[in-house]
């Protein structure tokens, strides 16, 4: 026992090492691949409360990363708000979907694989939505313009970026961090493990199960934000496309769904797959193809995920 | 007899699964302190009568009324806020989490703190003899580790009312006895108790009160001896072909 | 307006049966295994590939083509069962779930790499050919399409209901542990049972393609659709999926003819997260 918590401390310390390496280096190409790794951290991480701590496996998790793109994109485009009030409004809409969809799908019963569906659903129909009102933009989407300069949180160094992307990992890691040691972690294990049992003993399971989504929306959505604001575009296809919620999903399964340090495993092994097949052949389609393949081998030989490896217990 | 009112009334409760009257007009009284027994053949309705009790079923008739609130059609969690928590026959471990982690989710029902729950969990397990187990996955239990898992969690949620399904069932006589002189301890800390269970000479050894049930219509109700005595009782257990328990106990 | 509103109706009963094809076997698969086949959509994109395959290259008529493909996606399914999804889902929801994700995203990524993202569709002589039925002008091959949908779905339901491996089919569905006592091997019944739901896309590919386009992304286009047409239906009914694939049929049309084709898509996603949050049920229920 105590073997496996020494691991999972020497693997925390070896991860925060890493994420430190890219500030040190001068290439905008190896910060971008590290930005880009560590924002998948971040949304698997914001997954991994919901789908496993949480055991609500979400299909649709790019609703709240779109959404927090659309409110910061929309608010400062069209109400001229500073970019980083898109920050709490971001979470804000994204908190608030996720209180609100896991009340009514919770309430009704929904649980497992009818849950993974109508989040997908809810998905599916915010990006008709985006695509077909005008303050979206509809299909077109939203320009930002160019203004770089802290003061209207754009940054030309990618190293800014990536302190950012990092920001959100570390916030989203401390948040799963607090569920694996405190009484409303406990809980939300307990809803997902048995239901019945936990509300016997008090567990108010919808509102549990609802406040985690809602912690994973919001989250979620803060990623949202990061894209707008060093991509400065978003449309329907890149805020709420499935492949997104499937990655985010991904991530968080490869590495481990339910531990503290999986999704951080878990985004390294997809970059890793990503950038060698990138750099070996460029039909598009190989890496996500390997995705869909290694998290069948991770489903059926290593149910734990990679984070198995390296600490016997995953709770670390 | 000048009584004080019940901690638990139970008036009319009744419940169908399609064509079938699992309960029909369920009335039933637990004083505050004592241990009750709500015994009756298999298929008699006990565990569907404590699932409404709990909230887990929603009654289509009757009340529930719990240290004088209406608790009737209350969500389970709010019923255990208000003291009753219940057990469950079949057993219902957290399977992926340890024994300790198990207890625990109980104790948070009284304790925010994480550590000073964790403390309380392990205590009450090592009261139980569960010592050895505590940091075993609650998967990896015997069937008798699983039934006390399920009363330690139970208690660790300090309830008033203690609700029973069949905790002795799949014991040995040597852990029937532990388990009688546990729950014999439990009432005297202050707990009140309501219990449904097969092992006659547990009940017998431990009720203070018993109620009969069977096809889900209560047909006697009594002080043990008057119920062992009771024609139509053991015409009950006959019927259902449950003599050789009787005989058992 | 009613000018515009009978052809939507017809045009939504039309697409509506080969939707219930696609959802018989999703429904199928629900009923006897209790697990929810998200590869479904990415197997019908298979099945409609295979047929444009054997239209490009052999000059096969999908018409022609249905028997062949059934049988090869048959054949698809039941290895994919045994070998991939049994295995790794190891019957555990969210094990099964997962498996069937992992699939369609390797089918989905395999099609990309295989075929580009380019939508390709065929040339049939009656493509373009209409049927005059009173005021209304109705396309001959998605006439066709309904017809071959109600012919196969009849032959699912005369199968399951008329022969022995229908009969034991639908007693692993009601109570896997009795059939097993009386000899029946529900491990083998899974995989025949997978197998025939993904034959019924066969078929329904064949009869889709002249009339639709094809390409990688069609599957996650058509998994939601068969998703809302069995849970409207009722998880594991027959005649749930006929008549929900045909009020989504209709509702499609109706959504895209009032509410424009841009908002118009809403209304399947609405309507499966309407089903499941008032009704989860569906119209018929599940009867087991
Ligand atoms: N959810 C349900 N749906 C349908 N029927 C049910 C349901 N729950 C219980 N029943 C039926 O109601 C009747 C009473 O069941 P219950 O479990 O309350 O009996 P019991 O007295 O606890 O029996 P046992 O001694 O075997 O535990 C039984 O016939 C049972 O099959
Ligand atoms: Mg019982």
């Amino acid at each position: 026992m105590t073997g496996a918590a020494a691991r999972t401390r020497a693997l925390a310390l070896a991860l925060a090492v890493l994420t430190l390496l890219p500030f040190a280096s001068h290439s905008q190409f190896f910060v971008n691949l590290a930005m880009l790794t560590a924002i998948s951290a971040a949304l698997g991480q914001a997954w991994n409360i919901a789908g496993g701590f949480g055991g609500l496996t979400s299909f649709g998790h790019a609703a709240f990363f779109g959404l927090g793109a659309y409110a910061d994109a929309i608010l400062q485009t069209r109400y001229g708000l500073n970019p980083w009030l898109g920050l709490p409004a971001a979470a804000a809409f994204g908190g608030g979907a996720g209180w609100l969809i896991g009340t009514a799908t919770f309430r009704a019963g929904l649980r497992g694989s009818y849950f993974a569906l109508v989040t997908l659903a809810f998905a599916q129909a915010f990006g008709v939505l985006a695509n077909s009102l005008d303050i979206t933009g509809g299909g077109s989407g939203i320009l930002v313009a160019l203004h770089p300069g802290a003061g209207r949180f754009q940054f030309t160094d990618r190293r800014a970026g990536y302190a950012l992307a990092v920001a959100l990992l570390a916030l989203a890691t401390l948040a799963a961090w607090r569920l694996s040691v405190g009484r409303f972690g406990a809980h939300l294990l307990a809803v997902r493990e048995n239901e019945d049992a936990a509300r016997a003993l008090g567990v108010p399971a919808v509102r549990v199960k609802s406040a985690a989504l809602a912690l994973s929306g919001a989250l979620t959505a803060l990623g949202g934000v990061l894209y707008v604001q060093s991509y400065l575009y978003i449309d329907p296809g890149i805020a709420f496309s499935a492949e997104r919620s499937v990655e985010m999903l991904l991530v968080a399964m490869i590495g481990g769904a339910g531990t503290v340090l999986g999704p951080l495993l878990g985004a390294l092994v997809v970059h890793a797959i990503a950038d060698t097949t990138r750099s070996l052949i460029t039909t598009p389609g190989v890496a996500p193809m390997l995705y869909g393949v290694v998290l069948l081998l991770i489903i059926g030989l290593l149910p734990g995920g990679v984070v198995r490896i390296a600490a016997v217990r995953g709770d670390g | 007899m000048a009584e004080a009112a019940p901690l638990l009334e139970v008036r009319g409760l009744a419940r169908r699964f399609g064509g079938l009257r699992a309960v029909r007009g369920l009335d039933l009284d637990v004083q505050a302190g004592t241990i009750v027994a709500l015994i009756g053949p298999n298929g008699a309705g006990k565990t569907t009568s404590f699932a409404m009790i709990a909230g887990f079923v929603r009654p289509d008739a009757g009340s529930v009324r719990f240290a004088g609130r209406d608790i009737t059609g209350w969500v389970p969690e709010r019923i255990a806020h208000a003291g009753i928590v219940r057990t469950f026959q079949i057993t219902q471990p957290f399977a992926g989490l340890s024994v300790a982690e198990n207890i625990r989710i109980g104790a948070f029902l009284r304790t925010r703190a994480p550590a000073a729950a964790m403390e309380q969990a392990r205590a009450l397990g090592s009261e139980l003899g569960l010592a050895a187990l505590l940091d075993r996955p609650a998967a990896a239990l015997t069937v008798a580790g699983r039934k006390r898992l399920e009363l330690a969690r139970a208690l660790a949620a300090g309830p008033r009312l203690l609700l029973l399904d069949e905790v002795m069932a799949g014991l040995t006589p040597t852990e029937v006895n532990d388990t009688v002189a546990l729950v014999r301890g439990v009432r005297d800390r202050g707990v009140t108790i309501l219990l449904t269970e097969h092992v006659m000479q547990a009940v017998m050894a431990l009720a203070d009160r018993i109620h009969v049930l069977a096809e889900g219509a209560l047909i006697a109700t009594g002080p043990p001896r008057q119920i062992a005595a009771d024609p139509r009782v053991v015409e009950a257990y006959l019927g259902a072909g449950a003599a050789a328990r009787l005989a058992d106990g | 307006m009613m000018a515009l509103l009978l052809p939507a109706l017809v045009g939504g009963v039309l697409t509506g049966g080969v939707y219930a094809l696609v959802a018989l076997g999703l429904t199928l698969i629900y009923g006897v295994l209790h697990i929810v086949n998200f590869a479904h959509g990415s197997l019908l994109m298979v099945a409609m590939f295979g047929a444009w395959l054997l239209a490009t290259r052999l000059g096969l008529d999908p018409l022609a083509a249905v028997p062949l493909m059934a049988g090869a996606m048959f054949a698809i399914g039941w290895g994919l069962y045994r070998f991939v999804i049994g295995p790794v889902g190891r019957g555990d929801d969210r094990g099964v779930l997962l498996a069937t994700l992992g699939v369609a995203v390797v089918l989905d990524n395999a099609a990309l790499i295989a075929f580009t993202g380019d939508s390709r569709s065929i040339e049939t002589p009656y493509a373009l050919q209409m049927v005059q039925a009173g005021p209304l002008l109705i396309p001959l091959a998605k006439l066709v399409a309904f017809a071959g949908a109600m012919l196969i779905a009849l032959l699912l339901w005369a199968f399951m209901a008329l022969t022995d491996t229908g009969r034991a089919i639908r007693a692993v569905a009601r109570e896997p542990e009795g059939a097993a006592l009386v000899g029946i091997r529900p491990a083998r019944i899974f995989a025949l049972a997978y197998g025939i739901g993904i034959a019924c896309l066969g078929a329904a590919g064949c009869l889709l393609l002249p009339s639709f386009y094809v390409s990688p992304q069609v599957g996650g286009m058509f998994v939601l659709v068969a998703f809302t047409v069995v849970v409207l239906g009722g998880m594991g009914s027959f005649p749930g999926a006929v008549v929900g694939a045909l009020l989504v049929g209709i509702t499609e049309n109706l959504g895209n003819l009032y509410l424009g084709e841009s908002l118009g898509p809403i209304c399947v996603p609405l309507l499966f997260i309407a089903v499941l949050l008032v009704r989860p049920t569906g119209l018929f229920g599940a009867v087991r």
